[in-house]
């Protein structure tokens, strides 16, 4: 009996839709990476080893060192570290602010909405690597100033899902029980609307963490990003340009990285939104 | 049909205006203007000189007056002058745009040619091979970033086949069209290659959907043979997401050319912009920006109006 409940949980459901239980997989190998790499990189991430400089991938060093000696194997382990703090915290922080935006203007209406939603389709009326580019330009390059422009950019995705979803539920029977019980409008947002409306939020999340993960990359690829010597996937990428004859490996390995972090939260979100929301799986098939 | 533009078109010019208030706040944030930043660097003025600099530039006013001049001025076609260069601001744009527009074109063309048919291919033979490969080939395009995939390009390019595209000068297309396609074509493919999953994705799922429905299940009764009725009726109807997608992606693909420029060593707007930016050119990257963001709406709000040419049903709400 207990295995059969399990089946039918969300997560249970996850771990059947194929391509979402290999995004969740690959998310739990980066988050764990990630918290750990203090602790478990081979050598530290900016120590130079002067006398091992541009070694290609061996026993030592995995996937080579670069032009300074530096092992890559701990830098990118280290740039999982980088990348992935930058990146939730800059979703947790439009997350919370976007539906929180969302659900007012959808719950309240009026001035409220007009409000909050033109200032959200001010953000929207931009190319979104633009204006995280402005942003970064503006502040200059750095973990915080990152975290900010991704949190701006993104947070008119998660208003307009939220509103959508408050939207729907005002409408719902149980709202106007509740509200005919002397139900604030306050308490009516806190204990109904915010819950009922957070599964499309879920989903939203995922898709965020990959892309703020390619907007870190790309804006420290840039330069506008992480400073070195920090380690950061962009910016090894970018360093890598200059020695690409003499010693590839530095590309390859950051350029893997990248490339696993956001497919992994890709699939993961796909999966979810197949799961939670079964109305829109005809619809895209894509993953399955 | 006329109401419904001239609605769209009213629409914008608050967007537009809202854009280069923001534009133009997010650029004053920045702590020190472009002339303190010149104090320490090689020109070595006086604070006497920076003042008349200041006051000749206009950055002596208070927020709400620069904004209203440079508005009034934009308004004209004046977007000030590049503090570095000394040029104005709009003829540098102008200068750098027609590369940026060329690439993303090309790279909008290529994402069709090779998303459509891969995506209708798909959706026919669902779950065959092709199918397989074609999902897979949109999985890579979603998480692979342009600027890790030029990088590649470039590398296969250059031990591989012994070509750098990277090294020699750029020549436009109307001084020699098959040379510049030649340095083109790699920066388009890189540029359209992600665009080109999205819209194998939706080409696949469009037509999944419309051949289930009902106007095709009675063309198929009507005894047309399955090619007839996906070419004469469902195709038609799929390429309506297309058409929004298009649409709706082309300013993105504006701002994934800025990165593609850096990495091919295009002369475009991207890396006017990424220039203005390092050399702290406030008033060259104040005007690229609000420039991009127009033409951003503007694609957008052609984007509204040829959907509702296509698609009659969302012209009267």
């Amino acid at each position: 009996m207990t295995s059969r409940s399990f089946r039918k949980t969300t997560f249970g459901r996850l771990l059947r839709h194929r391509s979402g239980t290999v995004g969740l997989v690959i998310v739990l190998v980066y988050l764990f990476i990630a918290l750990a790499s203090p602790w478990i990189t081979p050598y530290s991430p900016i120590a130079q080893h002067t006398k091992d400089r541009l070694k290609s991938p061996s026993s030592a060093y995995v996937f080579g060192t670069d032009e300074f000696g530096r092992d890559i194997l701990s830098r990118m382990m280290a740039g999982a570290t980088n990348s992935l703090r930058v990146a939730l915290i800059s979703v947790t922080v439009s997350g919370f602010l976007g539906t929180l935006a969302g659900i007012l203007s959808g719950f309240l209406g009026g001035w409220a909405e007009n409000i909050l939603m033109r200032l959200m389709d001010l953000i929207f009326a931009f190319p979104a690597i633009l204006l995280a580019l402005s942003i970064s330009a503006a502040l200059g390059p750095g973990d915080s100033n990152t975290i900010l422009a991704i949190s701006i950019v993104y947070m008119p995705i998660f208003a307009r899902v939220a509103r959508g979803s408050a939207l729907q539920i005002k409408e719902m029977e149980f709202i106007e029980a509740s509200r005919s019980l002397g139900a604030s409008k306050l308490r009516l947002i806190l204990q109904h609307v915010v819950p009922n409306s957070l599964t499309p939020t879920i989903v939203q999340v995922s898709l965020a963490l990959s892309w703020a993960i390619l907007t870190e990359a790309s804006l420290s690829f840039l330069g506008l990003g992480t400073l070195p010597p920090s380690p950061s996937w962009g910016l090894m990428l970018s360093d890598s340009r200059k020695l690409m004859e003499l010693a590839p490996w530095m590309a390859i390995a950051p350029g893997m990285a990248i490339m696993g972090g956001i497919l992994g939260f890709n699939l993961l979100g796909d999966g979810l939104r197949d799961v939670l929301d079964p109305r829109l799986r005809s619809g895209s098939g894509m993953n399955k | 049909m006329r109401n419904y533009i001239l609605k769209r078109l009213l629409i914008a010019i608050p967007t537009i205006l809202g854009i280069s208030i923001v534009i133009f706040l997010i650029m004053h944030l920045i702590p020190g203007d472009t002339i303190s930043a010149m104090i320490g660097t090689q020109y070595k003025l006086t604070e006497a000189q920076a003042q008349s600099l200041r006051a000749y530039y206009g950055l002596d006013k208070s927020l709400p007056e620069q904004y209203i001049l440079w508005l009034v001025n934009a308004l004209q076609g004046n977007f000030g002058l590049s503090v570095r260069a000394g040029t104005p601001v709009l003829s540098e744009i102008l200068s750098r745009f027609p590369l940026t527009f060329e690439l993303t074109i090309l790279a909008m063309i290529i994402a069709l040619l090779v998303g459509l048919p891969i995506g209708i291919l798909s959706a026919v033979k669902r779950d065959s091979i092709l199918d397989l490969f074609g999902r897979l080939l949109a999985l890579i395009g979603m998480s692979l970033p342009n600027f890790l995939m030029g990088t590649l390009i470039i590398y296969i390019l250059s031990v591989y086949f012994n070509a750098s595209p990277n090294s020699g000068d750029y020549v436009d297309f109307t001084t020699n069209p098959a040379a510049n396609l030649q340095q083109m074509i790699f920066p388009a493919i890189t540029l359209g290659f992600a665009f080109s999953a999205a819209v194998m994705r939706t080409a696949r799922s469009s037509l999944l959907e419309e051949l289930n429905k009902e106007y095709a299940q009675t063309a198929r009764a009507k005894g047309n043979r399955e090619q007839r009725v996906i070419l004469k009726h469902c195709l038609r109807n799929t390429l309506i997401p297309i058409i929004t997608l298009v649409g709706f992606q082309m300013g993105y693909l504006f701002g994934g050319a800025v990165i593609i420029e850096e990495v091919f060593a295009l002369p475009g707007m991207g890396r006017l912009l990424l220039n203005a930016i390092s050399q702290r050119d406030y008033a060259l990257v104040q005007g690229t920006i609000v420039f991009i963001a127009i033409i951003f709406v503007l694609v957008n709000l052609l984007t509204d109006i040829t959907y509702a040419f296509v698609n009659p049903r969302i012209r009267y709400d």
